[in-house]
């Protein structure tokens, strides 16, 4: 029931699967916040480190035609979707060979049906308006786009659960509640409940607190499988921990607290328990080297001329 | 055959649209039949498209985001916003969604949606439903503004850009245009040519239109040549026919009249050429006059290489909120009078006084 749309795998192989998903954003993103020192990357990033379990599991659920709309944090999103780190370490430099040729940047990526955009509450009526155009058109796709606990506060963020539950959009809300909006900690920010805002809109919303990718995935599945059996927009609530900074040494919180955090609720050692030591060590290897040599590519990677332009 | 107005020619090119365009959608409040729309520009289209005519939630943000996603997936959304004034509510949409995402998404999608909606005061509705806004929407990078006047085919105007466009458009209908009957080249007091198009606008991240945007040139029938140039759109066009047929029957003063349909990206080939003509330019618009439209125009015109400018002055609303009072109001906004006294003033300074 759960796997019914995945890839048929065994069981050892699933979980394999997985950990090398995470560890693949796991590894990029550090790649990221250790060379951005070095001035290789332009602009800003925002490090999806601790969260990557709810685009690991979610995405996975995603079959031929489904549409992903991210935010400003969406490196994760990208990468489990498929992404080429390549292309994302290039974007993020400013190389020709970027996702969007180096003129969006690491919160504006294009690729296939994955779509990103840094301005918060905005992306959640485009998303809204990608699951119609698929409904109106017959076709069986559905939209998934990811939000954050920041976003709550933008207005136009209930004008699209409105409309969404009003025309019933293909369409699956995931809210990662990460608890903290840059250095806004979220009862600085946020008054009533996460869950009662989709709620009063008519969209079923399902809360999961845990770094496991497994139960996300497995709720993620479940909802999916309503959205595409025409049920109407579904909410799933992810409340996680961001090990990060928002962007790069803005982080406001002690080291102990995110010492606290990491040993808590880091997803990667809840799935590593599910492998041998010796299938560690090999995915580790692997996405260390594909990691490391896409960086490198991309380094040596052209910048783009006044013809892009 | 009574002459069509500009309402009814607009509600036609809708219709035609719906009717070759499957991939048509109309989202907007109050548009559904009997209603038809605030202004009446959709009526009947809800009868016979019911599937595709969404009335909407009071959202105006929300769903010129739905029409972005809709876009970005292949269909041509079309966004009536009731009032002008609230464009202000899809700003950021517009902004840093629509004229954004073909270009910083490195030419990978396009994104036609039209954006129709009724602009302008003269009605007694006050500071908030009065104004002219899209000064404010000339300058964003990878939108098109288009604004039809009651010459030509509006409605085909509007067909062409919901059947053609590739990027988002924003479509300014003056309210008292509506019901203005159109006028042809048969029209009486004045010749009326369809001039082939200005030079390549300024670029401003667009590929070239898709479809054509007429600018329209205007001289009082029989009249000698012009010696002041008059720029101006949307119902200030009309406004300004009204002056320049007192200005040659009781002035002498002779005019010609460029009427482009294209705001943005600003092309003023047109305009110049006429300048060149003329040595005088008043530019006309009854948005307010700080940063507006005329000032681009008047920019673009002086700047290029022997402009032969010796006059030129900019004709628009008083940099005020619209008063509500049709008595106040008249003060605000720039009527024929106050084109007549402006172009009278042009016309007997010899060299630029800057």
């Amino acid at each position: 029931m759960i796997r019914r749309n995945c890839s048929p795998m065994t069981e050892a192989n699933h979980s394999q699967h997985r950990y090398r998903a995470l560890y693949r954003i796991r590894r990029f993103e550090e790649t990221v916040l250790e060379k951005f020192p070095t001035g290789v990357f332009f602009g800003t990033t925002h490090t999806y480190l601790g969260q990557e379990a709810n685009a690991v599991g979610v995405l996975e659920c995603l079959q031929q035609g489904d549409i992903v709309f991210s935010n400003h944090r969406c490196h994760g999103h990208f990468l489990a979707y498929g992404g080429d780190a390549r292309a994302l370490f290039a974007e993020l430099m400013g190389r020709a060979t970027g996702v969007c040729a180096g003129k969006g940047g690491s919160q504006h990526l294009q690729w296939k049906n994955f779509y990103s955009n840094g301005v918060q509450g905005g992306i959640a009526p485009v998303a809204v308006g990608m699951a119609l155009a698929e409904k109106f058109k017959g076709s069986p796709a559905v939209t998934v786009v990811f939000l954050g606990d920041g976003t709550l506060g933008e207005g136009v963020l209930y004008e699209a659960l409105n409309l969404a539950s009003l025309w019933r959009a293909p369409l699956l809300f995931v809210l990662e509640n990460n608890r903290i909006a840059q250095t806004t900690p979220l009862e600085l920010a946020l008054a009533g409940a996460i869950a009662a805002r989709f709620q009063a809109f008519g969209i079923p919303c399902t809360e999961l607190d845990t770094s496991d990718v497994e139960p996300i995935n497995a709720a993620a599945q479940e909802l999916l499988g309503r959205v595409r059996s025409g049920d109407g927009p579904q909410a799933l609530l992810l409340h996680t921990q961001r090990f990060g900074p928002h962007s790069k040494g803005d982080d406001t919180r002690t080291p102990q607290e995110i010492e606290n955090l990491k040993r808590q609720r880091d997803p990667l050692p809840i799935q590593a328990a599910r492998l041998t030591p010796e299938w560690i060590a090999q995915i580790q290897a692997e996405v260390d080297a594909e990691i490391s040599a896409a960086f490198q590519q991309a380094l040596a990677d052209p910048f783009p001329t006044a013809e892009a332009l | 055959m009574a002459m069509r107005s500009v309402l009814e020619s607009l509600n036609q090119g809708l219709l035609r649209a719906f009717t070759a365009i499957p991939s048509v959608y109309l989202l907007g409040e109050d548009v559904l039949d009997p209603y038809g729309g605030a202004f009446k520009v959709t009526r009947g289209l809800s009868s016979a498209f019911p599937q595709r005519v969404l009335t909407t939630p009071i959202s105006e943000a929300g769903i010129t985001g739905l029409a972005a996603g809709m876009a970005l997936r292949g269909l041509r959304p079309v966004v009536e916003v009731m009032f002008g004034d609230f464009i202000t509510l899809i700003a950021d949409q517009v902004l840093n969604h629509l004229a954004k995402f073909r270009w910083m998404y490195n030419e990978q999608v396009t994104v036609p949606v039209v954006i129709r909606t009724p602009m302008g005061g003269r009605r007694g509705y006050g500071p908030t439903h009065s104004q002219t806004l899209e000064k404010h929407f000339i300058g964003m990078p990878g939108l098109h503004v288009i604004a039809p006047a009651a010459i030509g085919d509006p409605g085909d105007l509007l067909y062409q850009a919901i059947h053609k466009t590739r990027d988002p458009l924003l479509f300014i209908e003056n309210k008292l245009l509506y019901l203005l009957p159109l006028q042809s080249e048969e029209q009486a007091d004045f010749t009326i040519e369809t001039l082939p198009g200005a030079d390549k606008p300024a670029w401003n991240g667009l590929p070239e239109s898709t479809f054509p945007t007429p600018c329209y040139r205007l001289r009082v029938r029989g009249a000698p040549p012009a010696t002041v140039t008059l720029a101006a759109y949307g119902y200030m066009a009309h406004i300004a026919q009204q002056a320049m047929l007192e200005l040659a029957l009781e002035h002498e003063l002779f005019c010609e009249l460029i009427v482009p349909t294209r705001l943005a990206p600003v092309a003023a080939g047109e305009i110049r050429a006429s300048v060149a003509r003329t040595q005088r330019l008043l530019v006309l618009e009854e948005g307010t006059r700080a940063l507006g439209w005329g000032a681009e125009v008047l920019a673009q015109v002086a700047e290029a290489p022997g402009a032969g400018l010796r006059a030129a002055a900019r004709l628009a609303a008083l940099d005020l909120p619209v008063p509500a009072s049709g008595a106040l109001e008249a003060l605000v906004l720039p009527g024929a009078p106050e084109v007549i006294a402006a172009a009278l003033k042009l016309a007997e300074k010899q060299t630029l006084s800057i």
